[in-house]
């Protein structure tokens, strides 16, 4: 940057190297090339790999035996055998967890309304109310179970103040998966409420106003002028909620283990406990079950992948 | 602003607003404080059927205090620290070159590299987990911190990469080409032109990836076992079955396996929401 001829060059060099009369097309891939390899070695590959294991029945050391759609015949119930049962009650519980978890998108909205305000200490409220989002799933499932537990649990200690029997959320196979559900809407929640009240920090005032005047207020302002101007922090939220649903395996390992009796499995559960718990190392059925998961996910991916596409082409 | 501020309603509901946010809090952190509770409370107080009343005496330093010297802990916190702080620094490198090749050159299959890195960015882990595993294994780094490292690096660029990527796009074009004009080298225009503006960028990504990374959980349970290299998340459940129903201890090992990215959030809070709510706002 130091100096610049400001007379041409009369005697520019002979031959520049190679490297530099092509340095605007290649410096790209050279500075791609780390992420690329590692993305390629670690994401990209091993996506093909477990479609290959898929058409196996493999132990995770000896050899590899060709079975061709054995697994997902299995899996599914295609032919004269019933469909995996286990696989039926992951599916469900995994469609419970998306339905239920999208909660979370109208609940942050709410908690946002509710502390976009400007009084004093209300940056330490909001700060407090993200801050579950920040624990690991873990402890969020370690403080969850706690809080359920029937006779030392907080829940069932608030249940009696109202004479209300005590409950046992997680031992009960109809409940379970619900609490579950219930755990992992806490922080998501906070990400929701976090993504609002940043949209709403860049909601156009002169609309609001202009609005106000006109006479809308409350439930109409917020569907008409508001929510639409909120529209991208919608999107991400809705990304980020379907992608933290089908990704749900922490708070279930933590809590319940899949149990009481299965009740609580969804794919990504089922899937790791097929190919490497106690029970065995089935890696060919769980490689069958990851496919099937990544075909779910991969509906969701196209659209999201769709959507920045028409931003992409809008922006240049 | 939406909804109308306070300020501009009647007395009560402000004094309302003011009074009824402490309690809202209180309500939402409930699970939490029920947990913070317990880390400070005797054994007796379990033993007694004592499990909401006040503590019979403050043991929370005795509590906090065996977490510390009577477990492995210290070994856990060691451990993700070991692997968090790497992957933070190997992720962010990767993705602000790969960023900044995507955001600044015009090529073919620009976008499509792009959106190929988003899209690794949402599979589901299952899919990568018996390959990934295996691979661990024969490169010999099965329930090493390395081969947990290595991973995670990869991972998180694919998120990393679509950050950095759609930052440096929202910078002025026309620096680079000043630069250009000027003559200097283009790997110096990343050096001294981009990668300065950018630190608001590789600040909230590296908060963002020092908590992604200290919460993992399923990884930690497929690439490592036992203290050797196990970090914290994982750590927890061999914690808890040496303190088995101990839930003064159990709470106090939980908080402490939590803090951390806590702390962090709590320093950092102005990159990390900048970090969490990218594309929030257009």
């Amino acid at each position: 940057m130091a100096t610049a001829p400001i007379v041409p060059d009369r005697h520019p060099p002979a031959t520049r190297g190679w490297y530099k009369r092509n340095e605007i097309a290649l410096t790209p891939w050279l500075f791609l090339a780390p992420a690329m390899l590692f993305f390629a070695v670690y994401v990209i590959v091993p996506i093909g790999q477990s479609f290959w294991i898929s058409f196996h029945e493999w132990d995770g050391l000896g050899e590899k035996t060709w079975v061709g759609m054995a697994n997902y015949d299995r899996l599914l119930g295609i032919g004269e055998q019933n469909i995996d049962r286990k696989f039926e009650v992951s599916f469900w519980n995994n469609l419970r967890w998306l339905i239920l978890y999208l909660l979370a998108i109208p609940l942050g909205l709410f908690i946002a309304l509710f502390l976009n305000q400007t009084v004093t200490g209300i940056r330490l409220y909001k700060s407090l109310f993200f801050f579950p989002f920040v624990i690991s799933q873990v402890v969020v499932g370690l403080v969850f179970s706690w809080f359920y537990l029937p006779r030392e649990g907080l829940l069932n200690a608030i249940l009696g103040l109202v004479g209300a029997g005590p409950i046992n959320v997680l031992g009960d196979p109809d409940m379970a998966t619900y609490g579950i559900i219930a755990a992992g809407l806490w922080p998501q929640t906070a990400y929701c409420m976090i993504l609002y009240l940043t949209g709403l920090n860049s909601v156009d005032p002169e609309q609001v106003e202009a609005a106000r005047l006109d006479g809308a207020k409350g439930w109409r302002m917020l569907c008409y002028v508001i929510l639409p101007q909120l529209k991208p922090a919608t999107f991400i939220a809705f990304v980020v909620t379907i992608i933290g649903a089908l990704r749900s395996f922490d708070l279930i390992s933590v809590m319940t283990n899949g149990g009481p009796f299965g009740s609580t499995r969804v794919l990504s559960f089922y899937m790791f406990e097929e190919s490497l718990s106690e029970f065995g190392f089935r890696m060919g059925y769980g490689a069958a079950i990851a496919v099937v998961l990544f075909f779910i996910m991969l509906f969701f991916i196209a659209y999201f992948l769709w959507s920045m596409y028409r931003d992409e082409r809008g922006a240049r | 602003m939406f909804p109308t501020p306070i300020a501009k309603r009647s007395r009560t509901a402000q004094i309302g607003y003011q009074a009824f946010l402490p309690v809202a809090l209180i309500v939402w952190l409930l699970p939490l404080i029920a947990v913070a509770l317990f880390s400070i409370k005797p054994d007796a107080d379990f033993t007694n059927g004592n499990y909401w009343g006040w503590p019979s005496s403050f043991e929370g330093f005795t509590n906090y205090g065996r977490v510390f010297f009577e477990s492995n802990m210290p070994r856990y916190l060691l451990n993700s620290l070991l692997i968090t702080i790497p992957t933070m620094v190997g992720a962010v490198a990767l993705s602000a070159m790969a960023g900044f090749a995507l955001g600044i050159y015009k090529f073919r299959g620009n976008l499509l590299l792009f959106f190929i890195f988003i899209a690794g960015n949402f599979v589901p882990f299952q899919i990568l987990m018996v390959p990934v595993r295996d691979l661990t294994i024969s490169l010999g780094m099965y329930d090493t911190i390395i081969g947990l490292v290595l991973f995670h690096v990869a991972f998180q660029t694919g998120f990393c990469t679509l950050f950095m990527r759609n930052f440096i796009r929202a910078l002025p074009y026309s620096l680079v080409e000043a630069a250009r004009v000027e003559g200097v080298a283009e790997w110096r225009i990343f050096l001294y032109v981009i990668l300065p503006l950018m630190k608001p960028a590789l600040a909230a990504l590296a908060v963002l990836i020092f908590t992604f990374i200290w919460n993992d959980y399923f990884w930690a349970v497929v690439l490592t076992q036992g203290p050797g290299a196990q970090p914290v998340t994982a750590g927890i459940t061999e914690f808890n079955s040496q303190f088995r129903a101990a839930y003064h201890l159990m709470s106090a090992g939980s908080i402490v396996a939590a803090l951390p990215p806590v702390v962090m959030f709590f320093l950092m809070q102005k990159h990390f929401i900048a970090g969490l709510t990218l594309g929030a706002v257009k």
